[in-house]
């Protein structure tokens, strides 16, 4: 395998990291779209949805809008809004889409997590006398949370794979690498930006479930809970 | 006058590009068709040998679904490229990264539907004196049906919408379109061939939801309590590639 050879050899060479389209800003900027696009799609996705959850309503808003995201095709949005006169705002075409592709994912996980936390226990602790405040901090919160991480890791995983297309409608990233490779026909190249994007998906899953299991407002009671057992 | 005139102006949307093209549309919605088919044919035939692994020997359980789980965390422009060494730009390279995409879910939802068999079911087969074959086709496979096909359809909408991404090797079906109109900025043809991109998911989910209630009448006399909305957002809860 020619192929699998040139890759190392391409990533090996340390001219390839350097400069304007070299791995490292390439990186720098696949990282700065996702950064952004999740923080923003989660600020808009994750107090609607638990807001709904909350009170009960729009089962039928998250399961539609995850049913869409499903059916667009990312490429084609991408391409669309490049066309549109957002197009000539830079990064605006790549930073849209990736909200957009964001918040299905969120929108979806925090609203069953609220759903999906115990009748009996949210009926008991408005027994005890909590307001809807403290129901929703103390007890609900709580127990969506790992429903609600999941929603953000799948969020951020897709949004790292997305970026990835935005190199296909001429924007950055580390897909650029990828594309250039094509255009080159240079396929050590391209399998080489291809490992280094897959290894960036599953790093960046992985630092999300870390960092899911750090942040569990639970993690001290299941903890001790197991050492009850 | 005017609408002739729609491909000089370049609008968005433009009749006369449905006339004169209409055979390059055909040609990529078939295209596009035909991948989607293929890979989730063979996507189905690969995953159910798995799912009865997985159920058989509990031990291949949590490596199957964590090979296939960590497969559709890479992005699909990344999956097709690393296959480029092995396929070439081929269109079976498209539908073998599409097959690889489509086992997660697919693994997923057939295990969950042979293990959601009641016992009851599967002792009073036995009773009857059914072999494993005939207790696997006749009594499993059919209660296993609707989470089996509620499986095809996420797997087929998310590969019409990813077949695009072939385009990156000119077998994208319809994706092929749009990503030769980002080149010549041909906005009519961008538009045209990503609506029909939509309505082609569109179209199969209908349709598969048609055979899902063709094919088990049982389903729809027990639709109790549990809020339709709800349930089938427990089955979407997995995200899908990009």
């Amino acid at each position: 395998m020619n192929e699998i050879t040139g890759a190392y050899d391409w990533l090996t060479t340390g001219a390839n990291w350097q400069g304007e389209k070299g791995v490292w800003h390439r990186l720098a900027e696949h990282l700065y779209f996702s950064g952004v696009t999740l923080a923003v799609a989660c600020v808009i996705a994750l107090p609607l949805a638990l807001y709904l959850g909350h009170i009960g309503k729009g089962g039928a808003l998250a399961v539609n809008i995850s049913n869409i995201g499903r059916a667009v095709p990312t490429l084609a949005l991408l391409i669309l809004l490049t066309l549109t006169p957002l197009g000539e705002h830079g990064d605006a075409p790549t930073l849209i889409a990736l909200v957009l592709f964001a918040v299905p994912p969120l929108l979806t996980n925090a609203y069953l997590g609220m759903r999906e936390v115990d009748r009996a226990v949210v009926e008991a602790a408005r027994g005890m006398g909590m307001s809807g405040g403290q129901l929703f901090a103390r007890v609900e919160l709580p127990l969506a949370y790992p429903l609600i991480m999941t929603g953000v890791r799948s969020a951020g995983v897709q949004v790292v794979a997305t970026a990835t297309l935005a190199a296909m409608a001429g924007e950055g990233g580390l897909g650029r690498i990828i594309t250039a490779g094509f255009n080159l026909q240079n396929t050590p190249q391209v399998v080489a930006g291809a490992l280094l994007v897959a290894l960036l998906a599953l790093l960046v899953e992985g630092v999300l479930v870390l960092v899911g299991r750090l942040f569990d407002p639970r993690r001290g009671t299941r903890a001790s809970g197991e050492a009850a057992r | 006058m005017a609408q002739q005139n729609c491909l000089v102006t370049n609008d968005w949307i433009c009749g006369e590009y449905l006339r004169t093209r209409s055979q390059e549309l055909i040609d990529a919605t078939l295209q596009h068709v035909g991948i989607t088919l293929a890979s989730v044919a063979i996507g189905l035939a690969i995953s159910l040998p798995l799912a009865l692994l997985a159920r058989r020997w509990r031990f291949l359980a949590g490596p199957i679904l964590g090979v296939t789980t960590v497969l559709y965390t890479v992005p699909s422009l990344a999956m097709f490229s690393l296959l480029l060494p092995f396929f070439g730009l081929s269109v079976s390279l498209v539908v073998t990264g599409l097959v690889l995409y489509s086992l997660t879910v697919l693994v997923r939802n057939i295990l969950a539907g042979l293990q959601a068999v009641p016992d009851e079911a599967r002792d009073a087969a036995k009773g009857m004196g059914y072999g494993p074959l005939r207790l696997l086709w006749e009594v499993e496979l059919p209660l296993a049906l609707p989470a089996l096909l509620a499986g095809v359809r996420i797997t087929t909408v998310s590969t019409v919408a990813l077949t695009t991404v072939g385009a990156i090797v000119d077998y994208g079906g319809l994706g092929t379109l749009i990503l030769d109109g980002l080149d010549t900025t041909f906005k009519a043809q961008v538009l045209t061939a990503s609506v029909l991109c939509v309505l082609l998911a569109i179209v199969a989910d209908v349709l598969l939801l048609g055979l899902q209630r063709w094919l088990t009448p049982w389903t729809r006399v027990h639709r109790i309590r549990t809020s339709r909305a709800d349930r089938e957002a427990a089955v979407a809860k997995v995200a899908e590639p990009a």
